[in-house]
């Protein structure tokens, strides 16, 4: 039972979104700009950064449904999103994403953690100050959502195949437009 | 100097990386406003403090200074936010307020800590829903501000007078972007105050 009285039929952050509709629209704002607003980063694996530190953080409406949106974007790669999630370093990233993955799950523990040599590492790989800045903001934006969801107990599906639908409407729809359902489904 | 280039050098901590990428700062900056100076039956200071504690348990010196001047400038008193600071479950606040940050604590480290008696202890203590809520997010809102800064090492200021500056902006200012942006570190705007 979530903590406070949520419309029932909708699961995670939109039961929240629903039921503060002036904060929903910044944080779906927040998501629409780091995940799918033009950038370097494929939209695939922004996705999968998401997943990645939401399932460190064991939050399982969020990573559930961002590993569906990355698997959707991945499409015939899709099976590296598991493997992320499951064990980063035998995973068959690409070396750049996987210096981005390492500085994200140091943002989930504590962004102290993070070092100028980590930084150093993802740039020495290819990777530009702003997709450094995105992952660092994407692993605390998911720091802050998988907070909310589960801080206030929302309801989550348990079977993995009710997120396969979210995953590929996430992706194709955006949070802009998801905001937008919600807002309007009371 | 923090670990990115392009981080405007005159606006120390959050301002720079707010500034840096406006398309994801100004939705962080909205979302504050809101639930730290928008309508509540939870006083400003109050929320003052539920950001407080968090970024001092994320050990975030920045955020926890900042956030601590703009308590004290609030409450027009330091020993609240030194108590909460020191121990949430004990601090001479009201009931209310001491189990809406036993909330927020135990968000700072996992929202799954959060149990059904620490939200019943809060609604036993007059907390509304709508003031669970809000502590849950706003403890949510500042993992994110803690993680944003350490995380690109952006510059801690020393000088005690710096977070003073900055209390004063944010407590009669407010969150939002100055409409004219920034120069040399501080607002192009006169102050209105």
């Amino acid at each position: 039972m979530p903590h406070i009285p949520l419309q029932e039929d909708l699961p995670g952050i939109r039961g929240l979104v629903a039921y503060r509709p002036d904060t929903g629209r910044a944080l779906y704002e927040l998501a629409e700009a780091l995940l799918r607003s033009e950038s370097t980063l494929s939209q695939a694996e922004r996705e999968l950064i998401a997943a990645y530190v939401s399932s460190r953080n064991e939050c399982r409406f969020c990573a559930s449904s961002h590993a569906a949106a990355s698997r959707h974007l991945y499409g015939e790669r899709a099976a590296l999103v598991d493997a992320v999630i499951e064990d980063l370093e035998s995973a068959p990233v690409d070396a750049k994403l996987r210096a981005l993955l390492v500085i994200a799950a140091k943002v989930q523990e504590n962004g102290r953690l993070v070092t100028p040599e980590d930084v150093a590492a993802a740039r020495a790989e290819g990777a530009t100050d702003r997709e450094i800045h995105d992952a660092v903001l994407i692993a605390a934006a998911f720091s802050m959502f998988n907070r909310y969801v589960d801080g206030l107990a929302t309801w989550a599906p348990e079977e993995p195949e009710a997120y396969a639908e979210m995953g590929r409407r996430m992706a194709e729809q955006g949070y802009a437009g998801r905001f937008r359902q919600v807002a309007h489904a009371k | 100097m923090a670990y990115i280039d392009g981080v405007p050098a005159s606006l120390p901590g959050i301002t720079g990386l707010l500034e840096y990428r406006r398309d994801t700062g100004d939705p962080i900056r909205d979302l504050t406003q809101i639930l730290l100076r928008g309508e509540s039956t939870l006083t400003q200071g109050e929320r003052e403090l539920i950001a407080t504690v968090v970024s001092h348990r994320n050990g975030c010196r920045f955020c926890a200074t900042a956030h601590t001047a703009a308590a004290d400038l609030l409450l027009g008193e330091s020993t609240s936010a030194e108590a909460v600071k020191c121990d949430p479950a004990t601090a001479p606040v009201s009931g209310k307020l001491r189990a809406l940050l036993v909330i927020a604590a135990k968000v700072q480290e996992n929202g799954r800590r959060v149990t059904d008696a620490d939200a019943a202890r809060a609604r036993a203590e007059g907390a509304t829903d709508r003031e669970i809520h809000d502590t849950v997010l706003i403890a949510a809102l500042f993992c994110l501000y803690n993680r944003y800064v350490d995380g690109l090492g952006a510059v801690t200021p020393t000088d005690p007078a710096f977070y003073r500056g900055l209390a004063e902006r944010i407590v009669h200012r407010g969150y939002l972007r100055p409409p004219g942006g920034f120069a040399a570190g501080r607002p192009t705007t006169p102050a209105k105050e």
